[in-house]
């Protein structure tokens, strides 16, 4: 079984599925990541947490080779993503899967032909058996019965389930989640946490869940990486997260208002902008 | 002054560089074809939204600018005591010149936004980014089946359109005119020739097709994925598709009269 990383040093491993080293990225001079290290060992189920903007999303593109780094390298089992042509990564995107951050189900499909639609392009099943599948998948997240309707039928959680269902629909190796929790009511959002578990699980795939509801990800990850400013402030077991003292991962962890993450942006001050002049000891007699 | 200067300069380079980027993707649409006709459902689907669905725009507009063209034509016509020819001015005029380019303005309205709009949208709702990821090249599944579609459609619906017109021509000369049906239709076949007008018409509405669809899918896929974005790319689409179409018609109809 995969030892998971208890600090920042990411030792390459055949048990590592994902590996990130020194990954500088950045669009122009502005360097979204810095120096990113990590790992991802294989069937296990991570998550990337940090405030909007740190740069999540952007390591879940550079993992499925929509970015290419700076510098640094990301390894996707075991083949350098950058490095690779536009029918190899392909080939490697075959074995991956991700789920949007708003589901992406295409719009003009109904439910059944979205779950359908990976098994048409890829495969040559007859069409009796790919129903049989797509039943089964939807079946898996609770949505069988919505298989006839379209997405704007749906509620934004059932949309991110049926979404779930497409993302599994070729039993990937790697499935990556972009903000799956985002805007859910909490029975939608229990039910999308329990889902991602047991498809890891059940499948014995690795999942990757970039996200910033803690409590959720506490409940079903196996290791957690904080990302802040770019570069990875801390990481741990869940265990090890709610015991940890380091600032940035306490002021997340526990909600604190003010911490590493200061309330106010950077402003000029508050009564400079106001116009207002403070009164002096002289003009108060 | 040096300001404006540099704005022209800014906007000189964005245009070349829009223009590179419409080439570039314009070639990736062609590599990426062979599912659009080996898998012929995907364009046929096309066709029916693209093209089918603009007939109504398309024959109705046809119609009644063959009856204000019969009109026109006879008013100058009966000045030269030549108001039986109008057979030959509506169906030259329609199959060389109007059939082709209102079609292709009219197409580029009604579907060529449409289309813009469609794949815009999908941008924004990463919907490309996700069929991406499924390792299915969006330019081959969503972009080919529609810009081909556009291709095959346009010279069907200029020549719907030429038909349309000339029948609305007829019932201004025969009905409203007065003149001999048998006389409107000798003096048309006899004048309109199958090669210089007929084919050039086709040869023209096929290049207004290649146009119109390449524009309208590259303004989609380029386009901002913002609701703002899409309604900038929508209007560029209709905007660069008619002066696209209207350069092409010059360009086109002084090749094809030198050839006369």
């Amino acid at each position: 079984m995969p030892t998971l990383l208890t600090n920042a040093a990411t030792p390459a491993s055949k048990d590592n599925f994902v590996e990130i080293n020194n990954v500088d990225f950045g669009y122009g001079k502005r360097l979204i990541l810095k120096g990113i290290t990590m790992a991802v060992p294989k069937g296990k189920l991570v998550a990337i947490m940090g405030g909007s903007g740190c740069g999540k999303t952007t390591l879940l593109r550079l993992i499925g080779g929509q970015l290419k780094p700076s510098s640094g390298t990301v390894k996707v089992a075991g083949q350098v993503v950058a490095d690779l042509n536009r029918q190899q990564l392909y080939a490697l995107r075959r074995k991956m899967s991700m789920l949007f951050q708003f589901g992406a189900l295409f719009t003009d499909m109904s439910v059944f032909d979205n779950i359908a639609f990976q098994l048409r392009e890829h495969t040559d099943l007859p069409e009796d058996m790919i129903r049989d599948l797509v039943l089964m998948k939807l079946n898996a997240v609770g949505l069988r019965g919505t298989a006839k309707l379209y997405p704007a039928e749906l509620s934004g959680g059932m949309a991110r389930r049926v979404a779930l269902a497409r993302a599994v629909t070729l039993d990937p190796e790697l499935i990556m989640y972009d903000e799956p929790f985002a805007g859910l009511d909490p029975i939608s959002l229990a039910a999308v946490g329990n889902t991602i578990r047991r498809l890891n699980d059940a499948l014995g795939a690795t999942s990757i869940v970039v996200t910033h509801d803690v409590v959720e990800s506490l409940q079903i990850v196996d290791y957690l990486y904080f990302v802040a400013d770019g570069k990875i402030v801390g990481q741990g077991t869940p265990d090890e997260i709610r015991a940890s003292t380091e600032p940035f991962v306490k002021q997340f962890v526990h909600a604190e208002m003010d911490g590493p993450v200061p309330f106010h942006y950077p402003a000029p001050k508050y009564a400079d902008d106001l116009g207002l002049q403070l009164p002096t000891a002289g003009a108060a007699q | 002054m040096i300001n404006g200067i540099r704005r022209i300069g800014s906007r000189g380079i964005e245009t070349i560089w829009r223009g590179g980027s419409l080439a570039r993707f314009f070639w990736l649409v062609l590599l990426n074809s062979g599912m659009s006709f080996r898998r012929l459902h995907l364009t046929v689907r096309e066709i029916y939204f693209a093209g089918v669905m603009s007939l109504v725009i398309i024959m109705v507009s046809g119609l009644f600018i063959g009856m204000v063209l019969g009109l026109q034509g006879f008013e100058t016509l009966q000045k030269y005591g030549a108001e039986e020819t109008m057979g030959v001015l509506v169906a030259l005029s329609l199959v060389r010149e109007l059939g082709p380019v209102v079609t292709a303005l009219l197409f580029a309205s009604r579907a060529g936004s449409a289309i813009t709009a469609e794949i815009g949208l999908m941008k924004a709702t990463e919907q490309l980014k996700a069929m991406d990821m499924m390792a299915i090249d969006p330019i081959a599944r969503v972009v080919a089946p529609r810009f081909w579609a556009g291709v095959i459609s346009m010279p069907i619906l200029a020549a719907l359109f030429s038909a349309m017109g000339i029948f609305g021509g007829y019932i201004v000369a025969v009905a409203v005119v007065g003149i001999d049906p048998g006389v409107f239709w000798a003096n048309m076949q006899s004048a309109v020739d199958f090669r210089y007008d007929i084919l050039n018409g086709i040869i023209k509405s096929i290049a207004f097709g290649i146009a119109v669809s390449v524009i309208a899918t590259f303004e989609g896929f380029d386009a901002d994925p913002t609701a703002e974005g899409v309604s900038r790319a929508t209007t560029r689409t209709v905007v660069s598709s008619a002066l696209t179409v209207l350069a092409l018609d010059l360009i086109l109809t002084a090749f094809m009269i030198r050839g006369l």
